[in-house]
């Protein structure tokens, strides 16, 4: 026998047997049960899903299908699931995704259409702003757990002794004429708190929010960046002058976490922000919960305000084997009775705000300070008419194509540079402006 | 001769020492303390220190959210799994490239360096398709099978180095006596080369029990270790960080103890060679 013929039928058989029995070693040692009926669930860990998860063992009773839930960071939950779901690794039967993903997955034939809800679910009350900013070509492809636009906070006591009354729906110069008459720097009060983190979804929400009411626009409608016209410089410069003069020091690099934290312990005298929030500053946790008001996101009086809208949503994802107690749990988690259990329990103050009309008609629940003002805020956020210019794209606070994340992710970093005193306004704009266009052409929009 | 030092030296060096050694350990205290505070103690401003209404409610929260022993036991799996196979396979390995090399040798452990410099995501598609052809996606096995082969260039460079300290006569000495190659490194190597090969161990081990990209993009409910146990309680929208603090103390305690106890032997290990 040969040197090579023994190397072969020895080490090579070995080895064969060995990855062969390595193979057969990763796949029986999985715990997965396939008789029992159990449902997977990725989901973010936001207060509000991990309430639901509280009521789990509720569903289970009622029709006897368990769930494993996977919780996870935002970012990661995205990534994670954005991994599955394109390489159809069908971990999960039923995925939290937000406005942002839906329309484009539900494009792309990844996520399974909801049109098969009961009659008993009425999926007419969904708010007409969810659904249309989960749906595509008029299919609804998540259901929305619950909703959120942002709005202003404010404290009424610091806002009273500066001598100012705050409109329902003020402006941009009115908010930081107040900032800076609420600002004081002794007693470490800043007049206004908002995002200056790098992040699409942090300060990149805000500052494209905020864009809108000043008129400006991420694309024109052959899809060229608009970085280097006037109304992003002014929204920049505002944004910068005003937190310079009545912000916290570091701004740059806060996000919701550390303006929550901020105004609980009465250190700002506005923050604008997500109007989930408004039960974090008015509960126990809060210092200041007895003074807080509300009020709509400032304009520029160009006909758009700067609030965003978004939506946890569930969706199915169309790899999975167990369609039918999916279905049944969307309709579960997502419907009226969900509400009313939670309502029962912990009351109307901590049930899933946003997602349905009949919640805002409920008396109960328009006795919450913060309910009319968030329904407000939600209405008032138009995904498909976003801005003063006419756009190529559907979104408020993002544009909704596959390449915005990482673009936007980019463009904000520049942005925080620039508050940062990094650099200047113009080399961020500058930036900001290759970037985009260098981005779009290579993904073959220009 | 060894140069003289006095008392007030030693003195300054040992303020010294613990200093950078208290303030290494700082962020790992501040994540002790703040997991027994309230949510509201948790961000007050200043920061309260050690004179807070101590609390294991985070705790209680915890373990009633969470199976974790369940993550336990799969971090225990993976990090032991792949740290053991990845000895295994680099014993002979690193054998070969201190007493046999060939003029490749050398260009071959820096390729094998090289692997560690490509960006993890990078390789995550085709090893996510990998593991759905192969059906073992959320399996701890698969994730002790990559886990090595990620750490295994760095088992294999740090056995190389205690081996080369190793003077080749013993090898010899041992041949002539009449030892097979099993012999040689069963016998002979490996007992020279325990410290290097414990604190080989120990590191990986802790490398294995901290890796967070794989863990958690290849896991979702079976396999998901305590690296998976970390993440759901961290929340970009919410204030949780006394909950999220009890999470990581009890991440780390593990790893914590066990890095006490065999600190001796790490030390040993990491400084072997350092002093000729």
């Amino acid at each position: 026998m040969s040197y090579t013929s023994r190397f072969s039928g020895g080490l090579f058989g070995r080895l064969s047997c060995s990855a062969s029995a390595l193979t057969l070693l990763m796949t029986s040692t999985g715990f997965a049960d396939s008789h029992a009926q159990t449902i997977t669930i990725a989901t973010v860990n936001n207060g509000d899903m991990i309430r639901m998860q509280g009521y789990t063992d509720q569903f289970t009773e009622e029709t006897g299908i368990s769930v494993e839930w996977v919780t996870l960071e935002e970012n990661v939950l995205r990534q994670r699931v954005t991994t599955d779901i394109t390489t159809n690794g069908g971990q999960f039967d039923i995925m939290t995704i937000g406005m942002y993903e839906t329309p484009i997955w539900g494009a792309a034939g990844w996520l399974v259409p909801l049109d098969g809800l009961s009659e008993e679910y009425n999926v007419d009350d969904i708010l007409p702003a969810m659904r249309g900013g989960l749906s595509h070509d008029g299919t609804l492809y998540a259901a929305p757990f619950y909703g959120e636009s942002s709005m202003i906070m404010y404290r009424t006591d610091l806002m009273e002794a500066a001598g100012l009354e705050m409109p329902d729906a003020p402006t941009w110069e009115f908010i930081r004429e107040a900032a800076a008459a609420m600002t004081d720097r002794d007693n470490d009060v800043n007049g206004i708190c908002l995002r200056g983190k790098a992040g699409w979804g942090e300060g990149g929400a805000l500052i494209t929010a905020m864009s809108n009411s000043f008129g400006a626009r991420w694309f024109d409608m052959d899809w060229n960046a608009q970085f280097d016209t006037q109304p992003w410089r002014d929204t920049l410069t505002f944004f910068n002058d005003m937190m310079q003069e009545s912000g916290p020091a570091g701004f740059a690099t806060n996000g919701f976490n550390e303006n929550l934290s901020m105004f609980q312990q009465g250190l700002c005298g506005m923050w604008i922000d997500a109007t989930v929030a408004a039960s974090f500053v008015t509960n126990e946790d809060s210092t200041v919960a007895d003074s807080v008001g509300f009020a709509l996101a400032p304009d520029n009086g160009l006909g758009r305000r700067s609030n965003w809208l978004w939506a946890w949503a569930l969706a199915i994802p169309a790899g999975t084997q167990q369609q039918d107690a999916a279905m049944q749990f969307i309709e579960w988690a997502t419907g009226t009775g969900y509400i009313d259990m939670v309502a029962e329990n912990e009351g109307w103050a901590n049930v899933p705000p946003g997602a349905r009309i009949s919640l805002y008609e409920n008396p109960n629940y328009q006795e919450v300070p913060f309910a009319q003002m968030t329904l407000d805020s939600i209405l008032s956020a138009d995904p498909n008419n976003s801005t003063v210019e006419p756009t190529p794209y559907v979104g408020v606070q993002f544009a909704a194509i596959p390449e915005f994340a990482g673009i936007a992710t980019e463009v904000s970093q520049e942005f925080s540079a620039y508050y940062a005193g990094q650099q200047s306004v113009d080399e961020a704009l500058e930036n900001a402006q290759a970037i985009t266009n260098e981005a779009m052409e290579a993904a073959g929009y220009r | 001769m060894a140069r003289a030092v006095t008392s007030q030296r030693k003195a300054l060096n040992t303020v010294v020492a613990w200093s950078i050694g208290l303030l290494i350990f700082f962020p790992i205290l501040w994540t002790i303390l703040t997991s027994f505070k309230s949510e509201a103690e948790a961000i007050a401003n200043p920061p309260v220190f050690m004179f807070f209404d101590w609390t294991l409610e985070n705790y209680s929260v915890v373990l009633e959210r969470s199976n974790y022993m369940r993550f336990l036991t799969n971090s225990v799996i993976i990090a032991g799994g792949s740290t053991l196979l990845g000895v295994l396979i680099a014993v002979p390995a690193a054998w070969s490239m201190a007493f046999v090399p060939s003029r490749r040798t050398k260009d071959i452990l820096l390729w094998m360096l090289s692997t560690k410099m490509l960006p993890a995501v990078g390789v995550l598609y085709p090893i996510y398709l990998l593991c759905i052809r192969l059906g073992v996606l959320d399996n701890r096995a698969a994730l002790v099978v990559i886990l090595m082969l990620i750490n295994l260039p760095i088992i294999v460079w740090m056995l190389y180095t205690y081996f080369r300290e190793i003077p080749g006569e013993i090898l010899e000495a041992a041949r002539m006596d009449g030892a097979t190659l099993k012999d040689e490194i069963l016998y002979v190597l490996t007992p020279m080369a325990i410290p290097g090969i414990a604190s080989t161990l120990l590191l990986n081990f802790i490398l294995a029990w901290n890796e967070a990209f794989w863990t958690l993009n290849l896991t979702s409910v079976d396999a998901a270790p305590l690296t998976a146990f970390i993440a759901s309680y961290s929340s970009p929208e919410g204030l949780f960080f006394a909950k999220l603090s009890a999470a990581s103390t009890m991440a780390i305690a593990p790893i914590l103890i066990l890095g006490w106890f065999s600190q001796k032997q790490l030390v040993r290990g990491l400084t072997f060679g350092a002093v000729k």
